[in-house]
């Protein structure tokens, strides 16, 4: 994976640039040393890694003003960072960069049950978000599996997903309002409590922007009351295409499940092994999940029931008791430790029309064979968010080489089949250089010159998202212009 | 200009050297430059698939052949776009563009979300006559910007529409009706604030105090729509009389469309607040007639000709737009509230960008 050359006018004025950030920050904010600094070299993308030059950790949004303004005039990158477990390198650091880490600003704002919002400071977790409010029996949608430790700042950048966006949406459609800061150190406030924007709705290009526009430092955040109550179904089939056709006729009734997860053999057998939640050995596995009172998921399951049976099933298994459905949603959410105990593995997160499932799984299972790589699948089947995780060894020379090479094959195949790279893990610098399979050079040209508003010397986050070579005049004018 | 096909809308917008009005089917007041760009000739569904949840069309198709379609897979636009013919006095045919372009929402907003929470991906033509994408046809999307989102509400001030793709949903079995009389909008708004912060999926929020009824829509499987009915009228009376309405008939579309203000003359105007601040927002307006959805989110508000109503709010959380009213009023006032200047800043920047010769719906937005 190539990243720019660090500036070498910039780490020679180290120094300065500690001084200055040392006059607006406590000195515990500031990390310097290199043994201290090595703690940000690495996000979940963990194959890349690169120390930064300073990484600074403010508590206020006048101290992160403070570091952006500062970092503008001495033309040093920034990196915002939340908790650092994007899968996609957003929070690579480079080795002449500034991280800022928002994790120190993790306060509940305000709580607003008749208005239905929550107001947080973006260091706090997604998990505890739901916590502040679960006493009430309120819940944050949006619960993407790294949901105990990844930050709402993070979510926000990355537009992060979850299980169980079939019903309630993704970030940016639970996502009200945020105070953000521009490079420059000015601060904005975008929404809020109300809802939609009076004019260009600036909020929905900021959601998914992946740190490159602002440092988001707090976010009012729709908050729902949960159901009833929640039941999953299990379901076996002997094959991928039936599990497939199961799916799409289930949406195609009318029911609108609040989650529909796929799981493939290999996925099955290790999630089993590692969480003994009673999956069956079959082909594949389809969890279908409905929520509401006693009655209404009694009626919606015997609906679901009776497609999933029109199909030959080899299994069907209406969950009896919560300690059951915990049980099975431990297997699904397990599975990317269960996979990881097998070997390293890449996980990628293309997103399919859900009609093409079936030839996508054939064709992905055709690549495995070529590139002698083993890859389980494991998806958001309603919709079509796959996962594949491609197994390698890091330690076998040329592994990790062949295991990107069949990603980017599997993305690109994704993407001919009218999906695209990334449906909840954004772009980071992992699918970086793929961008122009899925946009001509002025669709991306229309994405940066957002950038050029928001941020015009490039100095937020500046080497993802757009492949190098697009972006290398824009990034290449800020250093000139020093 | 009428351009049959993309590339022939692009060629134009290349070829332009004066400022155009965007329109679809021009049933939603646009007023602008004499000469407009209509996309009514760029029609149809070029894709279909209600196993996928996902409906892309060209922009100039007709909102009634989208929604026929629809319905005869079960199917609807669950963020039900408002028809303004009746409120303007426009004729023609909505098209989807328009609805998209105007981030165009009812009553199910507040449950389902708006138009650009179902829209997953758009083509436009820019201001240089480029045609750009972005998005696509899946649900979850995160590869790069999300200028659908931006192009939604964008009201043609970045670009004119070419395409978009949509997410659909199932059209419920059954809706009812729950009337709560109340006699103030304090009331009105806790009432509705209770009903939407329960967990018994209200879809329809909103209170017409002519009615002097607070109105609740429960939509979903018949033996749903009457369990969540019941403990909902429980769960109301306090706040005053709950009855279900045995014929509600056009009650939904007549909200939507904001009936009880046709031919009514007066200018009116669209708040958005945050709910409970609705009582205190409309204490401040000299309104003839007022209409609350969104579980008090959303006010609509008709009041004397030429009124100032920015002038007479003052400071809130929200926005004030005018959605009917005199050239003159729309001149001297802008039909959208002016932003703050760091946002003001922001969109300025984008539009230039978008449209730096500044042809598209000058003067509209900002």
């Amino acid at each position: 994976m190539e990243m720019p050359t660090p500036n070498p006018d910039v780490l020679r004025r180290k120094a300065v640039v500690l001084q200055r950030l040392l006059q607006v920050l406590p000195e515990e904010a500031v990390i310097h040393e290199p043994s201290e600094t090595r703690a940000y070299e690495c996000d979940a993308l963990t194959a890349y890694r690169c120390p930064p030059m300073l990484a600074v950790l403010p508590s206020t949004t006048q101290e992160v003003s403070d570091v952006l303004r500062i970092c503008n005039e001495e033309a040093v990158p920034v990196v915002p960072r939340g908790s650092g477990t994007s899968l996609a390198g957003g929070a690579l650091p480079t080795a002449d960069c500034v991280i800022l880490g928002v994790a120190r600003m993790n306060e509940v704002l305000e709580v607003d049950y008749d208005n239905r919002f929550i107001r947080v400071q973006s260091g706090r977790t997604n998990l505890s978000v739901t916590g502040a409010v679960e006493e009430d029996d309120f819940f944050y949608a949006p619960d993407p599996s790294s949901q105990l430790a990844c930050a709402i700042a993070g979510n926000i950048a990355m537009n992060s997903g979850g299980a169980h966006c079939l019903k309630y949406g993704v970030t940016t459609n639970n996502l009200l309002g945020v105070k953000m800061v521009l490079m420059d150190g000015s601060v904005v406030e975008i929404g809020g409590a109300h809802l939609d924007s009076g004019g260009l709705d600036l909020l929905g290009v900021i959601c998914g922007s992946e740190g490159q526009l602002g440092v988001v430092t707090e976010a009012t955040l729709r908050i729902l009351r949960k159901p009833e109550g929640a039941r999953p179904v299990l379901m076996g089939f002997d094959d991928n295409e039936v599990a497939g056709q199961c799916v799409s006729d289930i949406i195609k009734s009318g029911i609108l499940p609040v989650a529909i997860e796929f799981m493939d053999t290999l996925c099955i057998k290790a999630c089993e092994n590692f969480a003994h939640a009673g999956y069956p050995d079959c082909n594949a596995l389809l969890i279908v999940e409905v929520e509401g009172s006693e009655a209404e998921m009694d009626y919606q399951l015997s609906k679901i029931i009776e497609i999933a049976k029109r199909h030959n099933p080899v299994e069907l298994r209406e969950s009896q008791s919560a300690e059951e459905s915990a049980k099975i949603w431990l297997g699904r959410k397990s599975a990317f430790g269960a996979m990881g105990q097998l070997n390293d593995y890449m996980c990628l997160d293309g997103t399919i029309p859900v009609s093409s499932l079936p030839e996508v799984l054939r064709r992905i299972g055709e690549m495995s064979e070529e590139y002698g790589l083993p890859v389980g699948n494991v998806f958001h089947a309603g919709d079509g968010n796959m996962h594949p995780l491609i197994l390698f060894d890091a330690n076998k020379p040329g592994d990790l080489e062949k295991c990107e090479a069949f990603g980017a094959d599997i993305l690109k195949l994704c993407v001919d089949v009218g999906g695209c790279l990334t449906g909840e893990h954004g772009v980071g610098i992992e699918k970086r250089d793929l961008m122009s399979h899925q946009y001509a050079p002025a669709d991306l040209e229309a994405q940066m010159v957002i950038k050029d508003v928001f941020d015009p010397n490039w100095l937020l986050n500046p080497a993802k998202v757009f492949p190098l070579s697009a972006s290398e005049s824009r990034r290449i004018a800020r250093i000139a212009a020093e | 200009m009428n351009p049959k096909t993309e590339a022939e809308l692009a060629e134009m917008v290349a070829g332009l050297d004066e400022p155009v009005r965007i329109t679809g089917g021009g049933t939603r007041g646009v007023a602008g430059p004499d000469m407009a760009i209509q996309t009514s000739g760029l029609t149809g569904i070029s894709l279909y698939e209600p196993g996928a949840l996902t409906l892309v069309a060209k922009a100039g198709t007709p909102i009634g052949e989208i929604e026929a379609a629809l319905d005869a897979e079960g199917q609807q636009l669950a963020f039900e776009p408002m028809d303004h013919r009746g409120l303007l006095g426009t004729s023609g045919t909505p098209t989807i563009g328009g609805v998209v372009a105007g981030n165009i929402s009812g009553p199910r907003r507040v449950q389902a979300g708006a138009c650009r929470d179902f829209l997953l991906g758009v083509r436009y033509v820019d201001g240089m006559g480029q045609v750009v994408k972005n998005g696509g046809r899946v649900m979850k999307n995160v590869t790069g910007y999300d200028l659908v989102k931006l192009m939604a509400g964008s009201r043609g001030t970045l670009g004119v529409l070419t395409e978009v793709s949509l997410k659909v949903l199932p059209k419920p079995e059954v809706a009812a009706t729950l009337s709560v009389q109340v006699s103030d909008v304090t009331t009105a708004v806790a009432a509705l604030s209770a009903a939407l912060k329960s967990p018994f999926e209200v879809s329809g929020a909103a209170y017409d105090p002519d009615m002097g009824s607070a109105l609740l829509r429960l939509e979903g499987f018949a033996g749903s729509v009457s369990y969540r009915s019941d403990q909902l009228k429980s769960l109301l009376s306090g706040f005053g009389e709950v009855a279900e309405l045995e014929h509600p008939g056009t009650l939904w579309a007549d909200l939507r469309d904001a009936a009880g203000f046709h031919e009514q003359s007066g200018d009116v105007w669209r708040i958005s607040v945050k709910p409970s601040e609705a009582p205190d927002i409309v204490a401040r307006i000299p309104a003839d007639r007022t209409l609350f959805d969104w579980g008090g989110g959303l006010i609509w508000a008709l009041v004397p000709v030429g009124t100032d109503l920015r002038a007479q709010l003052g400071a809130f959380d929200g926005h004030a737009n005018i959605v009917r009213a005199g050239q003159e009023t729309l001149v001297e006032l802008g039909r959208f509230q002016p932003e703050a200047s760091g946002i003001a800043a922001l969109t300025k920047g984008i539009r230039q960008k978008f449209d730096p010769r500044g042809l598209f719906n000058p003067g509209l937005l900002g």
